[in-house]
């Protein structure tokens, strides 16, 4: 991988794109799901299997699954009909994929991965494929196409950027989730998805933290904070009666940098005496349901809602993650719903009654925080992230599924003295994904997601030569998770935080200690701006 | 779902406004007779054969005006060797078709066409004949 | 492959009615018959696909958030680019069908060296806005000649179209611009090397039958003419199921309507149906508003769940162990 480093280009296409034949070549596709894990979540056809063999060991009736499914799917969402049916092959999306554009694979092109699917729906399911077949468009369902299917739809991060631009509103991400849910069907899942999904289901989140490990890791994070600012957090779990109960990513609690944002949730709440719980039973936000199958998305946030009844409490306040707020805002209500047991969300704080959320009765971290900072709540010294100059990734979910996109930079605004934006094709609801996104942040995809990084990394180089620009501000575990690897490897020396990191080592707590360092431990030092390299024409 | 009654209603606009000349065409009980235009009694023949002047007659206007006004061409040689006096009003209406009301407007009318500018700088023959010093005049205004 | 087999169909189609013509023959069939035939299947089609995609449910509610969201009072929220009510989801979805909002993002990511450079590129954007409108203005000119008496509107706007007064008769804008449209979004697929390899059958088809019906179209008008009077009296009689074929038509008229009645009976089974598909679309006629008001989804169903009692049961020793609280102790 190392040697094609540079080989990223544009290069026409010229096969056929009716060929269906795919080569599972190392880097660039999933592992496949762990018979155990499907058969926990009891999904269909569980079994050892390899993308890379010639035989899937599909069930003997597997076209007509898949058709039966994809009739099913016609009658249930109109979205999944009408993006089958509208699409005129404008061309408008096909360089607004991270994927197509780090990859020129131009089966990557949304157009032509719609079209994956289109195709059999359109010999299938239409009058004119049916009499026409090829002629209208239309291809047959072999196994081939299949593993093309499995191929492609999982180098699809479900991030939306092409549907901004698609003059229907052709969200490929809806047909790449239904493609996804069929593929389940026939028991074609990825291990990175299922297995975190399986976790979740039994555990509680999707690493598989017992609730002992949940409370131990939050513990030992108090203990963390305690070094830095010499307070001592309480760690309230499964607390009845609390008026908050906090959800957020697994992820927060137990890998970095994700670590030093769940510091800068602790000492937030510490600092504005919130009356709060986690819960060691809801303990996951994200949710790879999402990733696998709306039936799945709904079976693990199901138990968002029930701890915030069981709890009794007021209402729910959300961590910092994308796909999890993609799930929270547009499908929770709507599939686990209604709410009627919460209250329309009050900043106990402020008094801010947030009137956008008041019937999920769910407020985004950051629209709790940027409303406490307007009104002045909190005491913050910028300077202690001067060691910081700052630039933010929208990302995707929070950006195009949601809206989110003031109330980040709000905050960062005020807890960052250098703070830059990156261009802006490349920003807000114009923004890249990692590449990482929708359960394909697994080492074993690395090429991918390297290559479907690229124009995120591309964006991000070109504040570092222009402004030296030494942070990656996110509000998504899943870029907290891989965006490290990403900047490693095209922008060397550019870290990843959070939102809330930042706001943490900013934040004067009362009565702490005087801060010789910064959530991470790094000491305090004053900014001191990297000379930029040479400069280049800006990408 | 809840959308459905607006959906449909949509629809059901979008083809009434399809169906617009069905529908048009009942209530003012149109047919299919289109205009009828009164051949000069006196007249067998037009300057040029009869369906093509039907379908290209501004062609000949035209021709007409930019050889009267450009290059003082005076007399057009028909195909049968007659020959006439270039005037659309002197000639074409004030000797066979009448005024510009009971012949060119029958057809524009009826089939939407805007004139060119012929009206700009020519005037009709008036219907009574007290008109005919005017016309004798050259039919500018 | 499907250029030629679209462009040997297209020829066949612009054949028959010129051999026809020569030949002096079937013209009840041509002029009659099979426009008849094409408007009834354009009628029936596209209602029978806009009620199948109003069949399907919107299940969720998944608006391609393009702008800043409300939330916070004093942030300033996209009221069209993210509508928060149904009216600016009216606006957004306005903008979207009459300007091509999203086509007007449209941007170009080129690879300099080992960088990417996203420039502007609003030629797609102009030059579908261009056909489009041009064509609505052509359609609706089109009235002249089916209804009696012309109604004030047609004759307005075709003097606006014809503006600048060239020639006789009078050149009609729309008509260059269709044109020049046309052109553009055939040569783009031809030359466009990532759009040639998924052009289809239809995409080349498509375009060739509105060239040809535009080019057919402005050919009788300045060229080779024909009877309007005649034109009037046969679309008069096709609208009030009274069908008269007049003399005087020529050879070309009958390719143009061959073509436009090939075209409507081609609409309800192709991509053209995206202009009723534009208005369903649910990534754009929703607002977002889904933490503010509920979205229901007609079959929701119950899922297996991993209850709390059962999670408890499962880990209680472990839940007793690190001292987090229970909802029932253990009665044996």
């Amino acid at each position: 991988m190392t040697d094609d480093r540079h080989q990223i280009e544009q290069k026409p296409p010229r096969s056929d794109w009716r060929d269906p034949a795919v080569e599972f070549r190392k880097g660039t596709y999933c592992h496949s799901a762990g018979a155990k894990y499907v058969e926990a979540l009891g999904l269909p056809n569980p079994r050892d299997w390899n993308p890379a063999d010639a035989d899937w060991k599909l069930p003997p009736d597997w076209k007509q699954i898949i058709l039966d499914g994809m009739a099913e799917r016609l009658e249930k969402y109109r979205s999944f009909k009408l993006f089958m049916d509208v699409c005129v092959r404008c061309g408008a999306c096909a360089d607004k994929c991270h994927y197509y554009l780090g990859s020129s694979d131009p089966k990557n092109m949304p157009m032509v991965r719609a079209e994956l699917i289109r195709s059999v729906y359109r010999r299938y399911f239409t009058p004119a494929g049916r009499v026409f077949g090829s002629l209208a468009g239309g291809r047959e369902l072999t196994e081939e196409v299949i593993k093309e299917w499995f191929y492609y739809f999982y180098q699809c991060s479900e991030c939306r950027r092409c549907s901004v631009f698609c003059p229907f509103g052709i969200d490929t991400a809806e047909i790449t989730m239904i493609g996804r849910e069929l593929l389940n069907l026939i028991g074609c899942n990825i291990n990175w998805v299922t297995k975190p999904a399986a976790d979740c289901f039994r555990v509680g989140n999707h690493l598989g933290i017992q609730p002992h490990a949940f409370k131990d890791s939050l513990e030992f994070a108090a203990d963390e904070l305690e070094e830095v600012t010499g307070i001592k957090v309480d760690i309230p779990i499964n607390r009845k009666g609390a008026e908050v109960l906090f959800v957020m990513p697994s992820a927060d609690y137990f890998a970095t940098p994700h670590y030093y944002t769940l510091l800068g949730y602790m000492s937030l709440f510490h600092e504005i005496g919130l009356d709060f719980t986690y819960s060691a039973y809801a303990s996951e936000g994200g949710n790879f349901g999402l990733f696998s199958s709306h039936e799945m998305m709904k079976r693990l946030n199901a138990k968002i809602y029930d701890e915030a009844r069981r709890l009794g409490v007021k209402w729910i306040l959300g961590g910092e993650c994308g796909h999890m707020w993609r799930v929270l805002h547009q499908y929770m209500e709507t599939m686990n719903g209604p709410a009627d047991f919460l209250e329309a969300p009050v900043s106990p704080v402020t008094g801010t009654r947030f009137d956008h959320a008041r019937s999920t009765s769910m407020v985004h971290i950051c629209e709790f925080t940027a409303d406490l900072l307007y009104h002045d709540k909190l005491k913050l010294d910028p300077k202690r992230n001067d060691k910081w100059v700052v630039t933010y990734h929208d990302s995707c979910n929070p950006a195009r599924g949601m809206g989110l996109l003031e109330e980040p930079r709000y905050v960062l605004k005020r807890a960052c003295n250098q703070f830059h934006e990156m261009p802006e094709n490349t920003i807000r609801e114009q923004t890249f994904c990692c590449g990482s996104g929708s359960g394909l942040g697994t080492d074993e995809n690395l090429e991918m997601r390297l290559r479907g990084g690229f124009p995120r990394a591309n964006a991000v180089r070109h504040v570092r030569e222009k402004q030296g620009v030494n942070l990656l501000a996110c509000i998504c575990a899943i870029d907290k998770a891989t965006m490290p690897t990403l900047m490693d490897y095209w922008v060397p020396g550019v870290e990843v935080a959070g939102v809330h990191e930042l706001l943490g080592n900013a934040l004067v707590m009362t009565g702490e200690k005087e801060r010789t360092t910064n959530l991470r431990g790094e000491p305090l030092q004053p900014a001191v701006p990297e000379t930029p390299p040479e400069e280049v024409p800006h990408g | 779902m809840g959308d459905r009654p607006l959906i449909y209603a949509g629809l059901f606009l979008f083809v009434a406004l399809v169906t617009l000349p069905v529908w048009q065409g009942i209530a003012a009980q149109s047919s299919t007779v289109g205009p009828e235009l009164k051949a000069p009694a006196h007249k067998k023949q037009c300057v040029a054969p009869r369906a093509y002047m039907r379908e290209a007659h501004m062609e000949l206007l035209m021709a007409w005006r930019d050889g009267k006004v450009r290059k003082h061409e005076r007399h057009y040689t028909a195909a049968d060797g007659t020959v006439y006096n270039v005037s659309l009003t002197g000639t074409c209406l004030t000797q066979c078709h009448g005024s510009k009301e009971k012949f060119c407007d029958r057809c524009h009318e009826y089939a939407g066409v805007s004139a060119p500018n012929c009206w700009g700088c020519h005037t009709s023959p008036p219907a009574e004949p007290g008109g005919v010093a005017a016309v004798a005049a050259g039919g500018m205004r | 492959m499907d250029l030629l087999s679209s462009f040997l169909i297209m020829a066949a189609l612009v054949a028959v009615p010129l051999l026809a013509g020569v030949a002096g023959g079937g013209q009840g069939v041509l002029l009659v018959g099979i426009p008849y035939a094409a408007f009834a299947i354009f009628i029936v089609g596209l209602c029978w696909r806009v009620v199948g995609w109003a069949r399907s449910p919107v299940p969720f509610r998944i608006p391609t958030t393009c702008g800043q969201q409300k939330s916070l009072p004093w942030i300033k929220s996209a009221t069209l680019d993210n509508p928060s009510t149904g009216t600016g989801a009216v606006g957004r979805m306005a903008l979207e069908v009459l300007l091509f909002r999203s086509l007007f993002r449209n941007n170009r990511a080129e690879m300099y060296g080992q960088r990417y450079v996203f420039g502007d590129s609003k030629w797609l954007w102009l030059g579908a806005l261009a056909f489009h409108w041009s064509l609505l203005v052509i359609v609706l000119r089109h009235l002249r000649l089916f209804v009696q008496p012309v109604p004030a509107c047609v004759l307005a706007l075709g003097k606006v179209d014809s503006f600048f007064q060239i020639g006789a008769p009078a050149l009609y804008l729309s008509n260059v611009i269709v044109l020049c449209a046309l052109m553009y979004l055939m040569l783009r697929r031809l030359w466009d090397l990532r759009l040639r390899y998924i052009c289809q059958f239809s995409d080349y088809f498509a375009l060739f039958l509105l060239l040809g019906i535009a080019l057919s179209g402005v050919l009788m008008r300045y060229g080779t003419r024909v009877d309007v009077v005649a034109v009037k009296q046969l679309a008069i009689g096709l609208a009030t199921f009274q069908p008269v074929i007049p003399a005087g038509l020529g050879l070309v008229f009958p390719v143009h309507v061959l073509l436009v009645s090939t075209l409507a009976a081609y609409f309800p089974f192709s991509k053209l149906m995206h202009m009723g598909g534009v208005f369903l679309s649910p990534t754009r006629n929703l607002a977002n508003n889904s933490r503010m008001k509920r979205h229901v989804n007609p079959w929701n169903y119950p899922v297996k769940t991993h209850t709390y009692a059962e999670w408890e049961e499962e880990f209680r020793d472990k839940l007793t162990m690190a001292g987090i609280p229970l909802d029932e102790a253990k009665n044996d």
